[in-house]
């Protein structure tokens, strides 16, 4: 994370010697860039919700699955969230929440038809672990810093390429300019890909974290283990999720698509199931 | 930088480090506190559960008045416990004394259909992961406590303002035997 903060902060000087304004430039795109993901990010529970089409249930709709989202939440010491139930076949879960006072967990009918209790019981300690590790806090904060990245990078290209730089009276900082502009071209090429790879191994890291928390809550991690190898034979994608929803389902919702390769493996949001689950039984 | 000023620095340093070590351990015991109580919450929850459970029963399996008087009994040992120990082990009495319930209510096939004693009986087996979960949610709260007690540097601000470890919450003896079933 400290990295990430460092890699923006030097995009931006960069950027800001190079168009010779200096970081006041990076200081607006910073305010608008923390602006908008306030928003989206107080929000982002309603609006996941809503696109995934969840509908909230009470304790008589099933009570197993609210009576183990409230016995987990008693194991961690958190309130109890809301729980949601999404209308589709295909198996998979998420949870969504700013902080643990205001959180939500959603199953699909496919995981709760296809998994048992101890299973179900390892995939909602997983998504609760979420929550407690306060990632969509976490994940907010790194979808500030690629935009921030974005947003000052598109700026400078787009300056590139109407001209507006400001120029120096002095011929040697024209020349410390032009070098600044050399390395200020490349990174607003890299930078957006390098910042959405950060974001991406980031999100992986917490899921990894998620596993192990969730197991440890449990207590069972062959739990959590065998519902990920049950999930990982179904073919089908979820029909709700979308690209920018896809980092907070347990596993990727776009099956279908070969994850054999590093290179898709780079640009995924989870980690690998088989080596998910190769670590979950080692514990 | 002179001889005071790093002095001064260092002694800076230690005080604020110790505020908030100081702090965390306070933290710390409280949650163990709050962890506590919460098993007393789910506790209370078994016990308010038991006279509906007598009540139903006794509808249909009026001779078994001793069993019935025995988890009445129980209950009440659990609801008058004080002290950690005392609750555990009464817990397990009332556990004892239910499932001996349990068992003699395989013979009574109209109590085993009725409704309310279906969904009581499904209660009161979450109402046991329930105080199994908290106990756990306890007993993490103390390790993380005793663990600053007893790692460096908080252990030196533990012993300074004398905090003492907690005790964690053990199974019981009857508990750990294995379970026999006999039909």
């Amino acid at each position: 994370m400290v990295l990430f903060v460092v890699f923006a902060g030097t995009v931006a000087y960069v950027l800001g010697k190079a168009t010779g304004y200096g970081p006041s430039v990076g200081m607006w795109v910073f305010v608008m860039s923390i602006i908008y993901s306030f928003i989206s990010y107080f929000f982002s529970d309603k609006i996941v919700l809503a696109t995934s089409g969840a509908k909230q249930i009470k304790k008589s709709d099933n009570p197993e699955l609210f009576r183990i989202v409230e016995n987990l939440a008693i194991g961690d010491g958190i309130p109890m969230p809301k729980v949601y139930i999404i209308n589709d076949p295909s198996p998979n879960a998420f949870a969504t929440g700013r902080d643990p006072k205001h959180a939500a967990v959603a199953a699909t009918t496919g995981i709760l038809e296809r998994l048992n209790k101890a299973e179900l019981e390892g995939v909602l300690a997983h998504e609760l672990s979420h929550v407690k590790n306060y990632d969509t806090r976490l994940l907010a904060i790194t979808a500030v810093l690629v935009g921030f990245i974005s947003l000052l990078t598109d700026m400078f290209m787009r300056q590139l390429w109407w001209g507006g730089f400001r120029g120096n009276d002095d011929e040697r900082d024209n020349r410390g300019q032009a070098i600044f502009m050399v390395i200020g071209i490349i990174l607003a090429v890299l930078a957006p890909i390098i910042a959405s790879l950060i974001q991406l191994a980031v999100s992986r890291k917490r899921e990894f974290l998620a596993d192990a928390s969730g197991a440890l809550l449990t207590r069972y991690p062959e739990g959590l283990a065998s519902a990920l190898e049950k999930i990982s034979l179904d073919p089908r994608p979820l029909k709700t999720a979308t690209n920018a929803t896809a980092h907070l389902f347990i596993v990727n919702p776009f099956k279908g698509k070969n994850f054999q390769s590093m290179f898709t493996n780079a640009f995924s949001t989870h980690p690998p199931i088989e080596e998910r689950i190769k670590i979950l039984r080692s514990m | 930088m002179d001889a005071t000023t790093i002095i001064l620095f260092i002694g800076g340093i230690v005080l604020v480090s110790s505020w908030l070590i100081y702090n965390g351990l306070v933290t710390a015991k409280v949650r163990i506190a709050e962890a506590l109580s919460q098993i007393d919450i789910q506790l209370k929850r078994r016990t308010d559960l038991i006279p509906n459970l007598v009540e139903t029963v006794k509808g249909y399996a009026k001779h078994e008045k001793e069993l019935l008087e025995n988890v009445t009994k129980a209950r009440t040992s659990l609801m008058s416990a004080d002290t950690t120990a005392e609750k555990a082990e009464t817990n397990n009495q009332l556990t004892q004394t239910l499932k001996s319930l349990f068992a003699v209510v395989e013979s009574y096939p109209d109590l085993k259909a009725n409704q309310n004693f279906l969904s009581l009986q499904e209660e009161l087996s979450d109402t046991e992961n329930k105080i199994a979960y908290s106990r756990q949610f306890y007993n993490t709260n103390v390790l993380g406590y005793n663990t600053k007690l007893t790692t460096f540097p908080s252990m030196l601000i533990g012993n300074l303002f004398k905090f003492k470890a907690a005790e964690f919450f053990e199974a019981e003896e009857a508990d750990k035997k294995p379970v026999k079933v006999s039909f």
